[in-house]
């Protein structure tokens, strides 16, 4: 794991907080919308606080993907749990909500969780040069999809390695 | 009778939530690490295989059905239930998933720490 790659995970968590907390706000000062008014959905993303909740979850995405072409799904997901914990955060500091016990708890448990997955490998090391501390092992999961691809990214982190690899 | 369709809908969710993680987790193995292939390719080249790739197409429309039938699931059952339940599930699923059909290796740790994860957000979210 580098730096730039925790960068990511960062961004995974941090926008898909905050682009859902300014959508809620968003669509909350924007009224309901039923399947009789369509046209409030239109309505809706010319509010600005929808606009920028969406240029965010956009941001989330872009950061989502990009963290998994390098980390397990399994890895990717609860390690950008946090970002549960910080809306109750956020909620509890900046808009003095309540936060019963029951949620300090669900706070607790998210990262704990956090903690477990993050002290373990990121990739599942499968014929590639992986980070995994596991034996590397071949699997038929390279038989369906793209093979040439396949051989073709085996070869790119080669050379990626060779001329320096991570920063 | 009311309970069968909000749970229901819980489970469409779900589903559709966990085939468009792994479609798109997929996908995004298949393109490689962005990493070093933007640092090779150049930008174009990443967004020319992410845009090419069907896996990631078929991952975006099931994330896009996941997001509509959690819409007409919330207008069945109440927040503080179907949220909570469709997020939490979707960490345990998504586990068995990512296990199943993408090889992964999901050992204690990570067991773990989709449960512990997926109890939290149904309590704070609950």
């Amino acid at each position: 794991m580098t730096f730039r790659k925790y960068l990511v995970l960062a961004g995974v968590t941090v926008f898909a907080a905050a682009g859902d907390s300014m959508l809620s706000h968003g669509m909350k000062q924007a009224g309901n919308i039923s399947i009789h008014h369509l046209q409030g959905v239109v309505l809706a993303v010319l509010n600005p606080w929808v606009a920028v909740g969406i240029l965010l979850l956009l941001a989330f995405f872009a950061a989502y993907t990009n963290a998994l072409s390098w980390a397990d799904l399994t890895y990717v997901l609860p390690a950008t749990s946090l970002g549960y914990v910080l809306l109750a955060l956020v909620a509890k500091f900046a808009l003095h909500e309540q936060v019963s016990p029951l949620r300090w708890l669900g706070i607790a448990l998210i990262s704990g969780g956090v903690g477990f997955v993050a002290g373990g490998p990121a990739l599942t090391a499968h014929s590639n040069v992986g980070e995994s501390k596991s034996p590397p092992c071949r699997t038929e999961r390279d038989k369906d999809g793209a093979p040439d691809a396949e051989a073709m990214t085996a070869n790119e982190r080669a050379s990626a390695l060779s001329t320096g690899g991570e920063r | 009778m009311r309970h069968v369709y909000t749970w229901g809908g819980i489970l469409v969710v779900v589903f559709f939530s966990v085939v468009g993680d792994i479609l798109i987790a997929r996908a995004m193995k298949q393109v490689g690490d962005v990493h070093a292939l933007l640092r090779r390719a150049g930008l174009w080249t990443v967004v020319g295989r992410i845009l090419s790739n069907s896996n990631f197409f078929l991952g975006v429309t099931a994330m896009a059905v996941a997001f509509f039938s959690l819409l007409f699931a919330l207008s069945w059952g109440d927040v503080s239930l179907v949220a909570p339940a469709a997020a939490s599930l979707t960490f345990i699923g998504n586990a068995f998933a990512a296990k199943i059909f993408l090889h992964e290796k999901v050992d204690r740790r990570r067991w773990i720490a989709a449960v512990l994860v997926a109890a939290g957000v149904a309590l704070l979210a609950g």
